[in-house]
């Protein structure tokens, strides 16, 4: 039981590290992480899926506004990248922040093509995003029913 | 004495006798016709008178005498006098006793009067004795006063010079006065014509003066009359030779050229004439501390006329007063030229001054210009950099084939070079200006250097270079100072020692120093109570350096020329920047090379202040629990739009063990907020105003200070422009989203110590 706990974690360390070099994630991933205690055991869990809900709702309402190519309310696709970048910037979702960055820039300079590119970028990272934290998230259930506990990752 | 002819006595005898009876026989014929006349008693009458005046005569005399001596009582001779008077009064006697015997007398009469002359006779034979001893004295008196008369007199005319010597040092004083009461040069020329005219009663007064050429004097001004304009003379001629050649006043003919100022007609007795040299004195000639050379002095020439037709001649006095005017006039036209001189030098000045003051304001203005132009260049040229920075590395993410990865990563090195070159360049001109400051924070040394290593390493592999990291036993390891700086500095130096190193090992030293003795000669190293130096040194045993070219390493763009050196890159202003933020350490930079090919040592010391506490504040570390802060049951209230955002801090902050309520719009923020809340963490990050104008509408709701909440700001970005926004809409705090763990906790606990907060940045 111990070998398939220790393997378990082993897993987990590694596949969260493997996440944080790849720059899918970043510190604020392991500040969120630090704030899950007994008290709240699913609060990155429920943070995480609330991300994601808001990223699918953002980029369709920016999908929306981007469709018509005559008129393009720039200014609520602003919006949109602003809130994503938020979001994405307190779940510590590096590389989904990234493209957020270089979305703002084409719609500041409302470039049309520029920001359907992003935004299809933007689709991409969250999703791959999730799929790995969803990967993550079930390794960690495996530990919690194999009886372990999470082990804590040091990123440095 | 009465001639008493013996035959008239005789006679007389005879007829007493024919009256007596005195015998005829002794009568004798005389030879003297001697009429018996009637006639005989007038000249008996005569004679008695005569005898009696004599006698009155000679009795007075000795009385007038005797009173006016008594009178006087200077007279010395008293004895003289006593004896003088004894010889008249005996006289007088003899002549009055002679008038008894003009008729028969007595032979007590004759007794009488043979007694008198007697007298009479040794008095005056002693008086004339004496005579001869007191006359001479008599004589020699009256040669004294003769002499003492003179000496009188010779007095009286010394006395009458020397009045006229103190009337002219008057007459001089005057002048001088006069002269000097002006600095201006006409008005002194013209003053001393006219006092002198005045004074010596002159009738012209002219001053000449050499001209710009030196070879001819001008007459320059006249006191009486208009002088023809260019009326000059040349400057060798005999007479003018003979004044300069002395500094007395000279009397010259009345005919010579420079006398003649006034068209002659034969009539005149002309006056006579002196001229004199006035020197002038060019400030060219003075030295310090040295006298002007009198030979190459220029003088001007004042002649001056007495009236013609006046028998009147020089006198000494007036000539020495002459000489003392010229002399003064010499010293005031100086004084005049000095000052003129000096208040053409403060006009100088002043001008100079005017000029520098613009000129500094242009520098101003430029310097100005430049770092509005520098900043928003600055912002220009950061945006696409960071844009083509931030879409490179993504696209290197993605899926590449060789060749694209290869152009992609070139791309993405250039431009970080190029943004490298920018940061410099800014840092630079900002440090050159002097307007950079440290921005100081607590870190850890020993953690900053592992970074370095690590950020080094990479290269330092590729290039098989092994580095060593020794940090002495004693160095702090929290400390205070630049930490960003610090680490530009560090990786500067290590970075150009694996530029440079082809093979051998790299050794990074640091400690701290206490003796300055490899330091450069001045500079004492001097810890004080809470700072103290660390010493980083950096050994490589690549190319070296030539000694003579290490002054230049630390000028900007200045390289040395070896070609290894040039295709390593680099722009040059790496060591400049690192040198100047050492200078701004107050600590000092220079390295120690053996030759080309021998490695070389980079040493710098910089001063860093000794924190007390171990806070960290930078890399956070994973806690392995969670600590609780002394939170528990702080009631705060969380405003942010963004419902990710919104429950990240909520967690942070129930982490905490705050009491947390949420809201999502800036109206319902107004309505939910109470007393109760202590603290209200707003987002701030959607672009305009609005957001702050709850912060205002809080100040408004809770007018006493201790009951409203402190009001904090969550934001994106922490330019000086957010802060001062923040500031001026009473916030008490701004927060760099996303916050950690840690962060957030100093934040608060420093918040409630001290309700205000602006450096969690």
């Amino acid at each position: 039981m111990n070998n398939v706990v220790a393997q378990l974690q082993r897993q987990f360390h590694d596949y969260l590290v493997s996440l944080y070099q790849q720059g899918f994630l970043d510190n604020q991933f392991s500040e969120l992480r630090k704030l899950q205690d007994d008290g709240t055991p699913d609060f990155v869990a429920e943070v995480v899926s609330l991300f994601f809900e808001d990223c699918s709702k953002l980029i369709n309402t920016m999908s929306r506004s981007l469709e018509r190519p005559e008129n393009v309310d720039f200014k609520q696709v602003d919006s949109g990248v602003h809130q994503l970048k938020g979001s994405s910037s307190s779940v510590g979702a590096r590389r989904v922040k990234n493209v957020c960055i270089s979305f703002k820039e084409c719609c500041d300079v409302q470039n049309r093509e520029g920001c359907i590119r992003c935004l299809q970028q933007v689709d991409y990272e969250y999703k791959m995003l999730k799929t790995k934290l969803q990967d993550l998230f079930n390794l960690e259930q495996q530990i919690l029913q194999a009886g372990g506990t999470i082990p804590q990752v040091d990123i440095n | 004495m009465k001639h008493n002819h013996p035959l008239a006595k005789e006679g007389r005898e005879r007829e007493r006798e024919s009256r007596g009876k005195i015998p005829i026989h002794m009568m004798e014929v005389c030879n003297c016709i001697e009429p018996q006349w009637p006639a005989d008693e007038l000249l008996m009458k005569y004679q008695y008178i005569s005898d009696f005046f004599i006698a009155v005569a000679y009795f007075s005399i000795p009385l007038e005498l005797i009173y006016f001596v008594k009178k006087s009582a200077v007279f010395p001779y008293r004895w003289v006098l006593v004896q003088f008077g004894a010889f008249i009064v005996l006289c007088g006697a003899t002549h009055l006793i002679n008038l008894w015997t003009f008729t028969t007398h007595s032979r007590t009469v004759a007794l009488v009067m043979t007694t008198a002359k007697v007298l009479t006779a040794v008095v005056s034979c002693a008086t004339a004795l004496m005579l001869v001893h007191i006359i001479p004295d008599l004589l020699s008196v009256k040669t004294r006063e003769l002499f003492l008369k003179n000496k009188a007199a010779e007095l009286d005319r010394e006395m009458g010079l020397i009045r006229t010597q103190e009337e002219t040092g008057r007459h001089v004083r005057m002048l001088t006065h006069e002269i000097r009461s002006t600095l201006d040069r006409h008005t002194i020329l013209k003053t001393t014509l006219v006092e002198l005219g005045r004074t010596l009663a002159l009738e012209e007064c002219a001053l000449w003066m050499p001209t710009r050429t030196g070879l001819e004097l001008q007459l320059s001004y006249t006191l009486r009359q208009q002088h023809p304009v260019n009326y000059t003379v040349p400057i060798q001629l005999p007479v003018i030779n003979q004044v300069f050649g002395t500094s007395r006043a000279v009397k010259i003919s009345p005919n010579s050229p420079v006398a003649r100022l006034r068209p002659v007609s034969g009539k005149y007795l002309l006056g006579e004439v002196v001229a004199v040299r006035v020197p002038l004195l060019h400030l060219s000639n003075f030295q310090i501390n040295d006298w002007p050379e009198l030979s190459t002095k220029r003088y001007a020439l004042m002649v001056l006329m007495l009236p013609s037709d006046s028998a009147r001649q020089w006198h000494v006095h007036e000539l020495e007063l002459v000489e003392v005017v010229a002399d003064q006039v010499a010293v005031a036209l100086s004084h005049a030229a000095i000052l003129e001189e000096s208040m053409r030098a403060r006009d100088l000045l002043m001008e100079q001054n005017v000029a520098l003051d613009l000129a500094r304001r242009e520098a101003e203005t430029a310097i100005r210009a430049r770092n509005d132009f520098l900043a928003v260049m600055n912002h220009e040229m950061r945006t696409p950099m960071h844009a083509i920075i931030a879409l490179s590395s993504l696209l290197q993410e993605t899926e590449l084939t060789p060749e694209q990865r290869l152009m992609v990563e070139t791309v993405l090195k250039s431009s970080s070079l190029l943004a490298t070159l920018m940061n410099d360049v800014l840092d630079l001109s900002r440090l050159e200006d002097g307007s950079l400051q440290l921005e100081l924070g607590t870190f850890n040394l020993h953690t900053l250097f592992r970074e370095v290593l690590n950020l080094i390493k990479p290269i330092a592999v590729v290039k098989k270079l092994p580095i060593t990291l020794n940090l002495a036993p004693d160095l702090p390891e929290f400390v205070v100072g630049d930490e960003k700086r610090l680490m530009q500095i560090i990786l500067n130096i290590v970075g150009n020692a694996v530029k440079f190193s082809k093979q051998g090992s790299i050794s990074v030293t640091a400690l701290v120093t206490k003796s300055d003795n490899r330091a450069p000669p001045d500079f004492f190293v001097v810890p004080t109570g809470s700072h103290f130096y660390l010493r980083v040194k950096v050994k490589d045993l690549g190319a070296g350096i030539n000694p003579q070219d290490i002054p230049k390493l630390f000028t900007k763009f200045a390289q040395t020329q070896s070609l290894a050196t040039r295709s390593s890159g680099g722009s040059g202003l790496g060591l400049a920047i690192s040198k100047r933020f050492v200078n701004l350490m107050e600590g000092n930079i220079w390295i120690e090379s053996d030759g080309v090919g021998k490695g070389c040592t980079a040493i710098f010391d910089v001063k860093l202040g000794i924190s007390n506490e171990s806070k960290q504040s930078g890399i956070p570390k994973v806690p392995v629990n969670p600590q609780p802060g002394n939170f528990a049951g702080l009631k705060v209230l969380v405003m942010d739009e963004n419902g990710v955002s919104r429950m990240v801090t909520k967690g942070l902050l129930v982490h905490l063990g705050c009491e947390v309520t949420t809201v999502s719009s800036n109206e319902e923020c107004l309505r939910v907020v109470s007393h109760e809340h202590k603290v209200v963490f707003m987002d701030v990050c959607m672009p305009g105003v609005e957001n702050y104008q709850i912060a205002l509408r809080i100040h408004e709701k809770f007018t006493k200070r201790h009951q409203r909440p402190l009001l904090v700001a969550l934001t994106g970005n922490t330019d000086k422009s957010t802060k001062e926004k923040c500031m001026s809409f009473g916030l008490d705090g701004v927060l760099l989203k996303p916050v950690s763990l840690d962060n957030m906790r100093n934040v608060l606990s420093d918040l409630l110590e001290h309700r205000v907060l602006y450096e969690a940045m």
